[in-house]
């Protein structure tokens, strides 16, 4: 039979990718062998980097889109789909990770944003793309920009999950205060929100995010990733959790099984057991730099 | 009916919306146990590496195998076709990746690219009907087919849906598609 007409980079192409992600964990890696490490652990993607964010914010600086090189590197080691982050707003990044083929985009505060103003136009681009969020509101704006994917923001490499919870809580009770407001209300939200009345009406109707939502920033251990899992996470970003940590493969191994037993605590306990030493941490009250608050 | 979903990584929720709109009663399964309880089984969409090592580690895999074997019907979407099939290419080599073994096919994952090279296309399926709305994601295709494997359908020269008896496979996702006749035909063998 004779192939009609082939669409490329549908809505339901971009969001049904990350509909393939769920229940899983997408972990950050740096070079083709921790990439190596993470496929074999069960991760479900990677997210190519030149450096975890616990260590971006240590060395401070602008931090960029990688080493095109590098991604390819990652790339070339691993069946599983390869992520790469570009800074927000910064569409010539995005350009080249597109040119390159990796298959999504993450839009994220770890690097330096390009534009305070702008988020990419990201329905323009045939790839998907993620994009992190600490409420409602910032939710429906990039999802309304074109975003096949969310994420918490909470406070990445910190190892600190205070902040994913905050924001998974927090986009909880807007949703819920979604579910029981009249029309005049919702409208007033879609203004308040900035977003049109039609995205607002959808998110009530399936009482969730319209794609895909995971967590992300400062998940450290299975325990993490459950607890996560538990507040309503499709699944799990792992940055400098894993190779921040004393026994990486152990840990990706073990946050996996979280990520997939999350209800179950004889399985939490077997996947939290002798790991060794969690990456070390930091108070948020003590950081001098918020990454979640560079966009809104 | 009761027909299972196995619901340890990907596309479950869409499956389990399908079977619903049918009639029927979906069930997440995610342990051995659940098995025997269901009359039909659905593999969804994800990542084949990590279905297959959490097939594994929770038991499944071995259940599955011996059920699908016991004449049990299974549909495979997308990485649930990879798992069906005996034989895998480079990729599944590559990884190590263990598949159920019971169709008698090679798989191809990845057959047409990454992410960018994912399409939508209206193809027509032998014993479905017509101008199905098949949404190809990082998706498998069957090199070729042995025994009594007989193929569905094709885009050029890959087969994109596989049929053995108790048996179907397709690399695309019908569940995405809001087209529920794939998921009726695989119903109608329960």
């Amino acid at each position: 039979m004779a192939e009609r007409k082939l669409l490329f980079g549908t809505k339901r192409l971009k969001e049904g990718f990350a509909k393939m992600q769920k229940g899983g964990v997408i972990m950050d890696v740096v070079n083709a062998k921790q990439a190596r490490v993470a496929e074999r652990a069960g991760a479900v993607a990677v997210m190519a980097l030149h450096a975890v964010p616990a260590d971006i914010r240590a060395s401070g600086g602008v931090a960029r889109m990688a080493d095109p090189k590098r991604i390819m590197d990652i790339i070339g080691a691993v069946t599983i789909p390869v992520m790469a982050k570009c800074r927000i707003g910064h569409f010539a990044e995005a350009m080249v990770l597109q040119e390159i083929g990796v298959d999504m985009i993450d839009e994220s505060e770890v690097l330096t944003p390009a534009d305070e103003e702008f988020h990419i136009d990201k329905k323009k681009f045939t790839i998907p793309f993620v994009c992190g969020a600490r409420n409602l509101g910032e939710a429906l704006r990039r999802i309304d920009e074109g975003a096949a994917m969310m994420r918490t923001k909470g406070e990445p490499g910190t190892g600190n999950v205070v902040e994913a919870v905050r924001h998974m809580r927090r986009m909880n009770s807007e949703l819920g205060a979604l579910a029981v407001g009249g029309k005049g209300e919702l409208a007033q939200k879609a203004g308040e929100y900035r977003v049109p009345l039609k995205l607002v009406l959808e998110t009530k109707r399936l009482g969730r995010l319209p794609v895909v939502n995971f967590a992300a920033g400062g998940i450290a251990t299975p325990a993490d990733a459950a607890l996560m899992m538990l507040l309503g996470a499709d699944g799990i970003f792992v940055g400098s959790g894993i190779f921040k940590s004393s026994t990486p493969e152990k840990y990706a191994k073990a946050i996996v099984e979280a990520a997939r037993n999350f209800d179950d605590p004889k399985a939490l306990l077997r996947a939290s057991a002798g790991l060794g030493g969690a990456m070390r941490g930091d108070e948020i009250s003590k950081l001098t730099l918020r990454m979640q608050d560079r966009s809104a | 009916m009761r027909v299972g979903i196995v619901g340890v990584q990907g596309a479950v929720s869409e499956h389990e919306e399908m079977v619903r709109a049918l009639g029927h009663k979906p069930v997440w399964i995610t342990r051995p146990g659940a098995l025997d309880d269901i009359s039909a089984l659905i593999m969804p969409g994800g990542e084949s590496t990590t279905i297959s090592r959490l097939l594994e580690s929770t038991g499944l895999f071995a259940k599955i195998r011996e059920k699908g074997a016991g004449g049990m019907p299974i549909f495979g979407t997308c990485a649930g076709m990879v798992l069906l099939a005996k034989k895998g290419g480079a990729q599944v080599r590559k990884t190590q990746q263990k598949l159920l073994g019971l169709m008698d096919m090679e798989v191809s994952r990845n057959a047409f690219g990454r992410q960018r090279e994912s399409f939508e296309a209206s193809l027509d399926i032998e014993g479905v009907g017509n101008r199905f709305p098949c949404i190809f994601i990082r998706a498998p295709a069957v090199m070729g087919t042995w025994g009594g494997c007989r193929p569905l359908a094709r885009f050029g020269k890959a087969i994109v849906a596989a049929e053995q008896g108790n048996l179907l496979a397709t690399s695309f996702h019908p569940e995405l598609s809001g087209d529920m006749r794939i998921h009726e035909y695989f119903l109608a063998k329960a």
